[in-house]
Formats: structure tokens, sequence, C-alpha cells
């Protein structure tokens, strides 16, 4: 049933994130249509290291879409050509035989390339210590059943708290912004009751940090969403407005 | 060495009470004098970072991803349990603790297990406190669900991404401790060595992963919270980092190792596809709620499942275990699905796989409904095999999925080695000789937010700490000695890669420590083990320098880890005579082969001491004494 492919691969090599870096092309023969796209690279990987040449550096860890770890840009969109899927559950399947694939780092200006395909995306994880978390300490809370949640906003609440902070919507989006990935922790927090004593601080503050590090303005491109493996709306962003309008009313307090 | 347990006298339920007592307290103006390394973002890591520097302890946090909420936890599926009885179906502390006991074959300590079931409820309200969005019922009350073999819906939930929004929750909580300037963060950076400072624990040699850099880092404790060791089969449900080297390393200086042959195997995973493959994906066992298990009746059967009729078919679990059917738990659904295709029963392209039916399901409760419990686990697996479980009945077979076995340690989660906790999955702990499911996010999150806080003061507490800092000679031994291992590995230079060589390894252990172990393929598998390993330091090729970004030197080390840790898996499964749980030993079973337990003469730990370099390593036992239990074989009829 499965016939097995051929692929030239288009792959970028950066030693490290002074060099300038290049693409390198691959042939790539024998290649089962049921592999992941990393497995693909892997067997790339296997023969580059046989050959003592040095092995394509990409992140990734799950393979199983979770993590979040994995992601590079293939034939120019982030995570591949199919819609709600990371990187790792791409499979060889999506390519036809004797195509061409060019591979690429997330390229944005808050992340640097570390080497050939990965890169380093820690800012993400500051906006989130500017505020994405609800200031309960371990040992006060109340017994979980005492908040009740409407059914619908719990719902809501999970369908924004499962980014998996890829950064797809910022390699996706042409001004680099983060928004996508930001409301998607405002939003997550603000729809529960737990998280709305500090919504607009939060808003204020997470949307301070990412411009100081840098991420651009929003353009209402709609790329974010396109590209997101999560599927997260861009409805969150206009919650994210929201938020950080009420900030404003409170900072003039 | 006589191993104490340090377990606090009184009845059962007295006993963390008395503990947290006994415990000195620290005076809170003194917590910020001591620094605590917390090696592990996973849940009982980040945990344990948020809930230690919440209390005003300088916190250093080291992880391999680039980021603290990528670690292996967030790919959990199924569940959280806690004893919280929110369903009124008859669930309580006591039958949490005797589950758990039970199904872990009464091969874990009764203490421990029972305070695992006394904190579980703080867990869940703490994670709601977070905002972690679990599944909720119409009126706004937290839903729950039965899993995994247990007869009470105890099991909390976030659809089929449960570890990802646990993880999210710690992770946050760390993440304002990190902002706060109570935790340091040093992600990417693997953990080479333990330094060991007058007898004590007192730092670690780290490498930093994008240069390459060896680091030293010194405290007054620290706190492992790396991750169980499944990977050591190469195909796993694990995550591709998870690794025992941290616990090795701990274990090379003076923390015993306890039952590291107590594997699970997980009976609902994608089968495997190809050489090529490099992990398995877990189908989370709620699935087993609904669908059900089957392969044709007649060996050799090889039609498609839509074209074998009903009375064709065997539904093997629900014949053999009435009253359990589907549910009974995972050691034995894997090994009855392994005896499947044994027989010839076997199914898809490889034979290696058991159909997985919800055809039942849906005809009863309707497509919608059954979308939108197993949307996303359905959506999953028509990614990785292109084929629409809606429509064909999924197929599975059992893979590697978790590690029971792990360092040593006493009530206080304090290994051999004074100064040296262990906490999750890295430690032996709670789950015996086999882990209900739903109970391993449940034991991190324990561990990290509700007794480390109490133990650690204590120890810190009852102690004097000299000054110690990371310049002096213990640290740059260590790091010394770090080096030259790296250059070990790159010196070799042979032919072989790192993964050709695991795969090998993986190979060896599942064929014969794997599902169903005979004294003959373990004693045939040491040798193998030993060969390979020794192939391993002659012909193995990792390319690059220490001085860079390089994942193959990363592999490398773990498995040359990995390669000892075999052999040691396999000479503790071999001086268990008897079978337990998981551990099920072909000469020591029921006439309804079922695992034969010997408690006379095995109802202790392993808890195995590194002797040196070719040295064999020493068994040590603590006996396991139940005073609360009757000690029962096993039944799921
Ligand atoms: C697919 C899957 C599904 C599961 N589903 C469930 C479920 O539904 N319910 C349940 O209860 N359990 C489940 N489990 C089990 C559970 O997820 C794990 O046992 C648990 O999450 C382990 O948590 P941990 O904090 O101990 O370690 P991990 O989450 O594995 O974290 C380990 C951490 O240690 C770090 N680390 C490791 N080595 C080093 C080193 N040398 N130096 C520095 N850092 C290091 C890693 O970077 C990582 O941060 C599942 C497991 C799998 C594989
Ligand atoms: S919003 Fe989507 S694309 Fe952006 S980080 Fe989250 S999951 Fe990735
Ligand atoms: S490797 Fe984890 S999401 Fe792809």
């Amino acid at each position: 049933m499965t016939k097995n492919i051929s692929v030239t691969l288009i792959v970028w090599r950066q030693a490290n994130s002074s060099d300038k870096g290049k693409f390198e092309t691959h042939q790539l023969t024998d290649i089962s249509k049921d592999m992941s796209f990393l497995e693909m690279l892997d067997v790339l990987n296997e023969e580059l290291t046989t050959k003592g040449a040095d092995p394509v550096a990409f992140d990734h860890d799950c393979r199983e879409g979770i993590c979040g770890m994995c992601g590079t840009v293939v034939n120019g969109r982030a995570h591949g050509p199919n819609k709600g899927t990371t990187l790792c559950q791409l499979h060889m399947r999506t390519f036809n035989d004797g195509e061409t694939i060019v591979v690429e780092p997330f390229r944005a200006r808050p992340f640097t390339v570390l080497k050939d395909l990965a890169v380093d995306r820690s800012s993400l994880d500051e906006i989130i210590m500017a505020g994405g978390y609800i200031s309960a300490n371990t040992g006060g809370a109340a017994d979980a059943n005492a908040i009740l949640v409407p059914q619908d906003a719990a719902d809501e609440a999970f369908e924004s708290a499962a980014c998996i902070g890829c950064g797809a919507c910022v390699a996706a989006c042409p001004n680099a912004s983060a928004m996508l990935f930001t409301a998607a922790k405002i939003s997550h927090l603000a729809l529960l009751p737990q998280g709305k004593p500090e919504s607009a601080k939060r808003a204020a503050s997470m949307v301070k940090k990412m411009d100081e590090l840098g991420f651009g303005n929003c353009g209402n491109e709609a790329e974010c969403e396109a590209e997101c493996p999560k599927e997260i709306s861009i409805t969150n962003i206009a919650r994210l407005n929201r938020e950080f309008f009420k900030s404003k009313f409170l900072s003039d307090e | 060495m006589h191993l104490d347990s340090k377990t606090p006298s009184g009845p059962l339920h007295e006993k963390w009470d008395k503990a947290r007592f006994d415990l000195k307290l620290v005076n809170p103006a003194n917590k910020r004098k001591f620094d605590i390394i917390v090696v592990g973002t996973g849940l009982a890591g980040a945990s344990a970072s948020a809930s230690l520097a919440e209390l005003g302890y300088n916190v250093k946090t080291f992880c391999i991803q680039d980021s603290p909420r990528r670690a292996h936890s967030i790919a959990a599926q199924g569940g959280i349990n806690a004893s919280k009885n929110y369903s009124n179906d008859g669930d309580s502390v006591r039958r949490l603790f005797y589950d758990t006991i039970k199904g872990g074959d009464f091969r874990a300590r009764e203490a421990n297990v029972f305070r695992l079931a006394q904190v579980s409820g703080s867990i869940i309200d703490q994670c709601v406190a977070q905002g972690v969005p679990f599944a909720r019922d119409y009126g706004g009350l937290l839903a729950n669900r039965s899993f995994g073999g247990a007869q009470v819906s105890r099991t909390f939930y976030a659809r089929g991404q449960t570890g990802q929004q646990l993880l999210i929750g710690a992770y946050s909580a760390l993440m304002r401790q990190v902002s706060a300037g109570k935790v340091e963060l040093l992600p990417r950076r693997e953990m080479l060595d333990l330094v060991m400072v007058k007898g004590r624990a007192r730092g670690i040699v780290t490498r930093n992963l994008v240069d390459g850099k060896i680091e030293s880092h010194s405290a007054h404790a620290v706190v492992l919270c790396t991750g169980g060791y499944g990977n050591l089969f190469f195909l796993s449900t694990n995550a591709m980092a998870s690794n025992v080297s941290a616990s090795y390393k701990c274990f090379k200086k003076g923390a015993f190792f306890a039952n590291p042959c107590f594997t699970q195997i997980h009976p609902t995973c994608i089968p495997v596809h190809g050489k090529y493959q490099s992990k398995l994906t877990l189908m989370s066992e709620s699935l087993r709620n609904d669908g059900r298990v089957w392969v044709p009746k007649n060996p050799g059967d090889s039609r498609p499942p839509s074209q074998i009729p009903e009375s064709e078919r065997d539904y093997y679990l629900e014949r053999r275990y009435p009253s359990f059917g589907n549910l009974v738990p995972r050691d034995v659904a894997s090994r009855n699905a392994k005896d499947q295709c044994g027989l010839d029963k076997g199914v898809g392209e490889t034979g290696f796989a058991v159909y997985l039916d919800f055809a039942n399901a849906i005809n009863r409760d309707g497509h919608a409904a059954i979308e939108k419990k197993y949307g996303n686990l359905f959506a999953m697996y028509d990614k990785i095999t292109g084929d629409n479980p809606y429509e064909n009945p999924m197929m599975i077979y059992p893979a590697v999925h978790y590690t029971m076995g792990g360092l040593w340690v006493d009530y206080n989660l304090m290994s051999t080695v004074d100064g040296l906790f262990v906490l999750g999955e890295a430690n032996f702990s709670d789950h015996g000789a086999n882990r209900l499911g739903a109970s391993a996010l449940m034991q991190g999150l324990a561990d990290g937010y509700f007794i480390i806080p109490y133990t650690m003061g204590g120890y810190l507490a009852e102690n004097s700490f000299d000054d110690v800092s990371a310049e002096q000679a213990e640290f740059s031994d260590a790091a010394k000695q770090a080096k030259e291992k790296i250059q070990k590995l790159l010196n070799v230079n042979g032919k072989r890669t790192v993964d050709d060589f695991h795969r090998e390894l993986g190979n060896v252990m599942w064929e014969n420590c794997g599902m169903s172990r005979k004294n003959s393929d373990l004693e045939k598998a040491l040798g193998q083990i030993s060969s390979l390993r020794e192939e391993f330091w002659q012909n193995v090729k990792t390319p690059g320098t220490g001085a860079e970004f390089n994942q193959s030197l990363e592999r490398a080390g773990r498995v040359a880890d990995f390669m000892e840790l075999g052999e040691l898996m396999v000479k503790d499964a071999l001086s268990r005579q008897e079978s337990c749980g998981c551990h099920f030993n072909e000469d020591f079973q029921t006439d309804d082969n079922e695992a034969l337990r010997n408690d006379k003469d095995f109802c202790f730990v392993s808890a195995w001491e590194y002797k040196g370099k070719d040295k064999e390593p020493e068994l040590n036992k603590e006996p396991l004494v139940f005073e609360n239990v009757e000690l029962t074989q096993r039944s799921y009829k």
C-alpha cells in the first residue's frame, strides 16, 4: 500500500548565531510516506553522520504535537502546509514523489538562530513572566468546587489555553508580532473567575513587555491564525484589546 | 547497609501529620540564606521550584529544553486522580490508597502511598486556583471520569491534554517566581554530574547545550526531578530528551537505584511502522472506557476488520475478565495483547497489533458524543496513521511508557545521599510494581507542591552547613571529569551512529526484559548488553565538537548511561525470582497466567548500590511491612 518517495531537500545551515548561514541541498530517496517530517530529517542526519558531515540541528522533543519545541518553515509556511498541524505531526504522505522541499528556521527579530533550524524563543517565556499567571501561592487554595465555572467558559478558556508556545504565529506574522500568543494567555486567564481580578493589569504588563522585546504590532493580517498548529482563534486578540483598554482606565486611578 | 525509610510511627492516617510536626522549621528570615538546585521542570520540578521559592528559598532551576514548559509532563493525556469523592460513588482517601497499593501488586511503601492519597485533593484545589481549565459539568462543577482500572470516577481531566494544562499551571507559578527574582532559570542545560562535599550533595555540573560550556553550581541541597528512563528501550512514548543520565550519575555517587526493572508497558499505543520509527505515540487509555479490544478468532485471519463477522471476533479481555473487561490494569491488558499476537491473531501489516473498536459506542451514544470525548485523540490517530477511527477500528499495541523504578528515597524523599532529594518519576516511590493510570501526575505534583516544601525545611533546619563555592576543588574536579568523558566520546570516531547503537540496545531490552521475562533470556541479554557496550566505546561516531550546539553528543552521553543501566535492569529482573505487577517472569505464574508473587521471599524494595567500575553492584533490601492491607492475589475476573 505504502509507496516510498524521493525528495530534494533545501535546508538552511548556520553554524551559530553569528554565522551568516546558507542553503544546502540534499537528495533523499526511499522515504516512506508513513514517516513524520522529523523522521525524514533523522534519516538525513544518519546519512550525514555516517558520511562524516555535520548533521542538521533542529529542536524537537515530544514528537506528538504538544510540547511546542519543534517548528521550522517548510516551503514558506510555519510548520508546513497542513492546517492545525505541528511539524512533528506532519507526515511525508503530504508530499509528492520528486518534490523539492525548502526548510528554514522561524525568522523574527526577537528569535535568534542558534544553529541551523534551532532558534531561541525565550522571549516568549519573558512575556509569560510579565504576568501570564494567577498569583496563587501553594497552600492557600479553597476547595476546587468552591469556584463554579460555567461549562462554556471553561471550554472557551481551554481553547485559549491550548497554545503550545511554539512561536509559529510570530514567524508567520509580517510584523513579527506575538499578539496571538499573548492574547491566548490573557484570554485563558480572563475567561476564568480565578483570573479576573488581575486581568486588566496582566494585559497591560504583558503587552508592554512584548513591545520592549521588539515584537511588532498586530496589523490584523491573520497569518498567525492560519499557521497556528493549535488553531488558536484571532478573536483572542479582540479580548486582549478589551482587557488592555480596561487597564488604561485603571492606570488613571 | 541498613536502609532507614524514616517512616513515622503511629497509625497510618496520622503519620504525615506527625512527620510535619516533627520536622524542624527554618526561621522565615533565614530561608533566603539557603540555595536550592532543582533539576527538571516537569510537574515535579516546576511545582517544587515554585513552592520552595514562594517560601523564600533561593532556587536555581535547570532543564534540557529551551523552555521549562516543554518538559515531558506536557504530553500526559488522560488525567489526574484525587480522592475528592465529588462523584459520591464510594471513593475515599483509604480507597485511593488501597487501589494504588493493590495496583502496584504490594511492592510499594504503605505510608508513602497513604500520604499521596491524603494530599491528592489539595492538588486539585491548587491547580484550579492557578487557572487549570479542567472539564466541568453543566452546573459548573468539576467533572470526573473513571480511568485505567478504577471502579470509581476520581479522575480529573482537561480533554486529552491534562498534562499540558497542569504543567502550564506549574510553569506559570514558576515563571511568577522567576519574575520575582526568587528562581534563577537555566534552560538548555544538561546536568552531567552531582557534586559532593564532605559526604553531602552540594551542587551540580552542567553543560550549556548552546555553546557547550561546562558550568558548576553550588547549593545547600539538590532536588532531582529528571523524570523516567523509558527511553532506554529506544522506542517508547517518552519525549525524545527523556533520559537517565542525571539519576545514573547520582547512582554512581552513592544514591541507591531501586527496582530498576519495574517498567510499565502501556497497552494502547500506535503500533510500530518501520525501522525509521523514532518514538511511539500513546493513545490515552481513557479510550478503553468506550473502545472494545478484539482480535479475529481464527489465527492468520487477514480479512479487513469490516469483513470479520461478530461471531468470528474474540473480545478477549471481556471474555477473560468479565467484571473489569476492557478496563483491566495496564500490565494485564498489555500481556494479553502480546499473547494474542503470539497466537498469530495479531492484525495490521506487521501482525503486532490488536483492534480497539468504537463502533458500538458510536452506535450507542452517537458520533457527536464520541467526538466530544475523544475528538483530539481520534484526530491525532488519523494524523499519524492516515486512517479514520470513526470508520475503522483503531490498531494498537503495547509500548514502554513509564518507569516505576528510580532512585531510592526515604519518607522525606531524600536519597541515600545526604541532601539529594528525588521527586516525580525519577524516584522509585509510590507505584510499586505497576502504576495505575492518572497517578503519575498526582505523584509529581504531590511531591513538588506538598511534600518537599516541608521535608526540605526539616533537612536544612536540622543540619549545619559549611560555606561552599562552585570554585572549590570538588567542583573543578567534577567539571574536569565531565569534560574528559565528553572528549572520550568524541575521540572514538568509529563507524556506527549513536541512534544505531541505541536502537540495538532497545531491541535487546524489549525482547528480553520487556513485557514478559524468562531467566534464560535475561542471562542471554546480560552478555549482549555488555558486548554492545564494549562495541559502543570502540565504534560510536559522534560528529562535531564539545564546544558547540551538538545534539549527537547529547544523545551519545545519554546512550552511554543507558548501556550501563540496561545491565542493572536485567540484574534486577534476574534477582527477583517471582512475578509481580509489570515484572512478569514466565516461570512464576498462576494457572490463569497471572503474575505469581512470592511474598515470603520477595516482599522488599531492591535498592542497588554502585560499587565502582567493573564491580558487581550490591543489592540492599528494604523490607516492606504491610500493617493496614492484606496481601491478596490480584484478580480482575
Ligand atoms: C504520552 C504519555 C502520557 C501520559 N499520561 C499520563 C496521564 O494521563 N496521567 C498520569 O498520571 N501520568 C501520565 N503519564 C506519566 C507522566 O506524564 C509522567 O510520569 C510525569 O509527567 C513525569 O513528570 P516528572 O516531573 O517526574 O518528569 P518530566 O516531566 O519527565 O520532566 C523531566 C525534566 O527533567 C529535565 N531533565 C532530565 N534530565 C536532565 C538533565 N540531565 N539535566 C537537566 N535537566 C534534565 C527535563 O528537561 C525535564 O524538564 C504519561 C506519560 C506519557 C509518556
Ligand atoms: S498561538 Fe499558536 S502559533 Fe502562536 S505560539 Fe501558541 S500555538 Fe504556537
Ligand atoms: S516535538 Fe513537541 S510539538 Fe513537535
